[in-house]
């Protein structure tokens, strides 16, 4: 037969380059097992409700009864939900045209991004306008629709951290521009380091490359690090210099795990520096009802607002929104409920805090267990998670082991990732799916198996590490720190 | 996909590494060179609204100069710049700022609301959704009542049934997870199942993706069919300005060949033909052709043989199928019905191997019309497994979609069956909207020809009718010395007289010299007369000042 539209070498060479290691083959590889009937505790996809984690219950409450507005006329309707529920339902009813069957402004509906600009204003102390707030289907798709905007080809370059979260890297190999890439320091608790951005974006300058925008993701992931204030203000500085347009990917911002650094967002920041800077530095931030002590994966609901940037690209971006009509409904109102949830007083205030407090400790010591297990293991070094929801440690590997990952066909960390999870069903994700330096070995975990499970589970790994490097250890060098 | 993780990590890492390997593989965006994309640009601006972008919001509201800003409307992605999509451009933001001129001041127009009739958006207009799809989704939202005795005093047994065995065909019966990026296998095997009742043909669920709405698959498979611009997609004209702007979004051109309106928008195999031998050449490989059946905007449904020459005619050229079938149950003419492409392949004896067909579907049309949820899924069908993990990976990139639109679908393709508690109210539900939608759709018809200048044909099917307008040379004129196509023109008077939002025939395209506009049946069927009799009023007296 002649050659098909969809045979392998006619399609899109940047669909083909672009790859998402997050549900790459140890995932598949995984659900092969699971299929097989072995238990896999999976731990690659910052997923909580999948390990366990109950929703919170009055935003349950309240899109059940959006879903099903007939029941807000029933007498009986007291008997199941609280009547704070049912007010809040009649309420972003009243937002809509037609409730959650219809289609929304592209941008997400007014009185929703009107709540989540009321709570930018409360959390940094700076107004916010509404107009320059998009609700979107999840922080990714922000992502790319802001990076569909910038980048025209590959010779416009975004600086992302390395290790980075993938989403970043597959989507500007799928919109056919170059990654550059600026390495964290894993020594300095994976510090953003001013000196190695600056070489990055004269690196990439030599190679014709324009840099265009800067990505900066806090608290980390996959590296779980919290940005200080003065070093937000470097990036931003930088930012300024080099008139690049900052990114900030900060969809962990309620998850926090120390005292020293709570989460500082990257416009308040800037808005603290004042004029010039503040008048000029271009500023998108994400964030989403999936992460934080929600965790709303499913439901598919995030925002980005947008600082200093042009009236005529706004509506650029909104004709872009307006292709796909709107953002799912239901997961708007889950960012509306997340950005003003019960308050004091409220009938479901008491619960509401509870639950949240409940996750949030829980997930703090999690963080600690994680950290701790992974330390006691040897050839096995790893920084505290301050923030976010992943463990990344350092696997120093033998020699041995790497030679006979060469001899598999794969990448060191692959195998060994592998090996961990045929033997302890822990489903991973290697650090070469993040970025590493070279010859430095990683595994991504995330930190929200269930508490009781926890020591079960770093017990299972540390015996299956200590084996492997039994296994492959010689008196020679490893791979080096 | 496996081979791309290896090789990617050792490129990723050395800064040298990547960049020269970025410079070896410069990517295929020709969007600044040469005579070939000239014909695509003519293409679009005969497409597009010839409007400028809305003058309301400019640049007054915000302080700072934007002239050394690295993102500038002279440097963002070209390809951004040049899509359009004018079910929701300028007509619609006009429209919005009558709104809003009409709550601060009412009685400032010669109409006290906006009828927007200009988007398939039906819950928007007053349709209420099927109660048994949203008593599941309520549940599902809400696992923790299931148990509840007084669950069982709010919501129909059935319902609370089905909400069971949902959840437990997602993992941990977790709703808010991610789920597997092609979505929850339970709820595809039950999409499967319903395919296949409707097809009488095996249906696989591994070949159906679950997306936000049939759009983000639209768009997938563009991206994944577009290389550069010499990459074409066939697509029919009017079609609905998802596919000129998502081609214009990926770079490629998109190849039109034209639904002929004298014979009821009928779809002619040599007309497409021509059109692929002239694509050809250009130098356009031209890789899919879309055909929307039920026809959106123009309403038509095809005939099962015009059907058959269609696969033949793709099986024969190599082309991907991709056939749009959101509205394939809106059907309102007893002579016509609904044959998904998969079903007219399947019975001409074509198997998996001979031809390559995407079906969309989605849970925003029919008579659910839940356009909120963005549910909807693609199936397919004939691509190797190398391919469909591409498509797989993409969609990773994205996680999934979201699990509330996922269930919906589920639903739309399993809806209750006789002898079920909620069949009657169901059954009741969604024949009072279809046979209500189908009675709006023969008076709108037959109104629009009873004016003067006015040709329509009748909506067989989906949402819309598309009436053809004789303008009057006057009109004509008028509308290029105010610089706007002569049928924005038209929708932009219709707009200010009465409050009704339609949208011009351009943002469809349509045969040059001639003009068109877009109007939703929504409206709820005791609003058709006042808007029929505004529309009239309206058309008289703008025949009476234009014509010769």
């Amino acid at each position: 037969m002649s050659s098909k539209s969809l045979d392998y070498e006619n399609l899109n060479e940047n669909v083909k380059k672009c790859q998402y290691a997050v549900r790459g083959e140890l995932y598949l590889r995984a659900s092969e097992l699971q299929k097989e009937g072995k238990k896999i505790i999976f731990t690659n996809v910052g997923n909580p409700h999948a390990l366990g984690q109950k929703p919170l219950t009055f935003p349950r409450q309240v899109i059940a009864l959006c879903q099903a507005p007939f029941l807000l006329d029933d007498p009986n309707v007291g008997l199941v939900f609280p009547a704070d529920a049912v007010a809040r339902a009649k309420y972003y009813l009243s937002m809509t045209s037609g409730g959650l069957g219809a289609y929304s402004d592209s941008r997400g509906l007014p009185g929703i991004r009107k709540e989540v600009a009321e709570f930018i204003e409360r959390r940094d102390g700076y107004p916010s306008n509404p107009e320059l707030i998009f609700l979107t289907d999840g922080a990714s798709k922000g992502v790319m629709q802001i990076l569909n905007t910038i980048i025209r080809g590959a010779r416009d370059g975004i600086l992302v951290p390395v290790p980075q979260y993938p989403l970043y890297s597959a989507t500007i190999s799928l919109l056919g521009g170059s990654l550059v890439p600026y390495y964290l320091e894993e020594t300095a608790n994976w510090g953003l380091d001013i000196g190695n951005l600056r070489q990055s974006v004269t690196q990439a300058r030599s190679q014709g490359i324009t840099v265009r925008a800067m990505v900066i993701i806090n608290p980390g992931n996959p590296t779980g690090q919290c940005l200080s204030e003065a070093n937000l203000k470097e990036v931003l500085k930088f930012c300024y210099e080099n008139n690049l347009v900052l990114l900030g990917d900060e969809v962990y911002q309620q998850n926090i795990y120390q005292d020293e650094r709570p989460f500082i967002s990257a416009r308040k920041v800037l808005m603290d520096m004042g004029p010039p800077m503040s008048k000029e530095v271009q500023l998108v931030s994400f964030h989403t009802v999936s992460k934080g002590y929600w965790g709303e994966c499913g439901q598919r609901g995030g925002y980005f607002e947008m600082t200093n940037i042009s009236p005529q690209t706004v509506e650029e971006i909104y004709k872009v929104a307006s292709i796909s009509l709107s953002p799912n409904v239901p997961g708007q109102i889950f960012m509306g409920l997340m950005v003003s949830p019960p308050k004091p007083g409220d009938i479901s205030y008491e619960r509401y805090v509870r639950e949240s407090n409940g996750i949030l400790e829980s997930l703090r010591r999690r963080a600690r267990i994680m950290t701790d297990g992974f330390n006691s293991c040897r050839n096995v070094v790893c920084n505290f998670t301050e923030g976010a929801m992943y463990s990344f440690p350092q696997i120093r590997l033998p020699p041995k082991a790497i030679e006979a990952a060469k001899r598999a066909g794969k990448v060191a960390d692959v195998f060994y990732c592998l090996k961990l999870l045929e033997a302890t069903g822990i489903s991973t994700v290697p650090g070469s799916g993040f970025g590493q330096k070279e010859g430095v070995f990683h595994l991504r975990t995330t930190i929200l198996p269930a508490e009781e499970d926890m020591p079960a589970i770093m017990a299972s790994f540390k015996t299956f590490n200590d084996e492997f490097m039994a296994q492959y250890e010689d008196n020679g060098s490893y791979s080096r720190m | 996909m496996r081979k791309f993780a290896a090789e990617k990590s050792r490129n990723l890492l050395a800064h040298r590494e990547i960049f020269s390997s970025v410079l070896q593989h410069p990517t295929a965006s020709l969007y600044s060179s040469s005579s070939h994309s000239k014909k695509s640009q003519l293409l679009l601006r005969f497409l597009n609204t010839t409007a400028a972008p809305n003058p309301s919001s400019s640049s007054e509201s915000m302080a700072s100069d934007y002239s050394s800003t690295p993102v500038k409307l002279d440097s963002i992605n070209p390809k951004v710049l040049e899509c359009e999509y004018a079910v929701r451009g300028e007509i619609v933001t006009l429209a919005q700022k009558l709104q809003e001129e009409l709550k601060k001041n009412p009685g400032s127009h010669p109409f006290d609301e906006i009828l927007y009739c200009n988007i398939g958006n039906p819950q928007s207009l007053g349709q209420q959704p099927i109660t048994f799809f949203r008593e599941v989704l309520a549940l599902c939202d809400h696992p923790a009542i299931l148990d509840k005795s007084e669950t069982q005093g709010l919501f129909s047994a059935d319902s609370i049934e089905r909400a069971f065995q949902i959840l437990d065909q997602i993992p941990g019966r977790a709703t808010g997870a991610y789920s597997h990026s092609q979505g929850i296998k339970g709820l595809r095997d039950t999409i499967a199942a319903g395919i296949e009742a409707r097809d009488g043909f095996p249906a696989d669920p591994n070949d159906i993706f679950l997306t936000d709405g049939a759009s983000p698959a639209v768009h997938m498979m563009m991206q994944l069919l577009t290389r550069s611009k010499n990459d074409g997609i066939l697509c029919p004209i009017p079609q609905y300005p998802l596919y000129s702007a998502s081609i214009a979004l990926h770079g490629g051109t998109l190849v039109p060949y034209y639904l002929d309106e004298a014979t009821g928008w009928g779809l002619e195999i040599s007309d497409l033909k021509n059109q692929l031998e002239t694509a050809k050449s250009k130098g356009i490989s031209v890789r899919a052709l879309v055909v929307i059946n039920p026809g959106n905007p123009t309403g038509q449904v095809l005939a099962e043989n015009n059907q058959q020459q269609i696969v033949d005619f793709c099986k024969k050229e190599g082309l991907v199928l991709l056939a749009d079938e959101v509205y394939q149950e809106n059907i309102y003419v007893p002579d016509k019905q609904f044959h998904s492409f998969k079903k007219v392949a399947r019975s001409m004896g074509y198997g998996e191997k001979d031809i390559s067909l995407v079906s969309f579907q989605s849970v925003s049309k029919g008579y659910y019309g839940e356009c909120g949820k963005r549910g909807g899924y693609m199936e397919v069908t004939g691509f190797s497994p190398e391919i469909r993990e591409q498509i797989y990976k993409v969609a990773s990139v994205n996680l999934c979609s979201n699990i509330s639109g996922q269930i919906l679908a589920s639903l739309i393709m399993n809806p209750p069956k006789v002898g079920d508690e909620s069949y009657e109210s169901y059954s009741a539900e969604k024949d009072a909207i279809l046979s209500s939608l189908a009675r709006r759709a023969k008076k709108l018809e037959e109104a629009l020809n009873g004016l003067e200048g006015v040709t329509c044909n009748r909506a067989e099917g989906a949402m819309y009718l598309f009436p053809r307008i004789e303008l009057p040379k006057k009109a004509i004129e008028a509308a290029n010395a105010v610089n706007t196509a002569p049928d924005t023109f038209y929708a932009r008077r219709l707009l200010n007289a009465t409050g009704i939002v339609v949208v011009p025939g351009s943002g469809f395209g349509q045969v040059p010299g001639t003009w068109h506009f877009r109007c939703t049946i929504l409206p709820q069927e005791d609003r058709i007369p006042a808007i029929i009799s505004r529309l009239t009023e309206f058309h008289k007296g703008f025949m009476d000042e234009f014509r010769g």
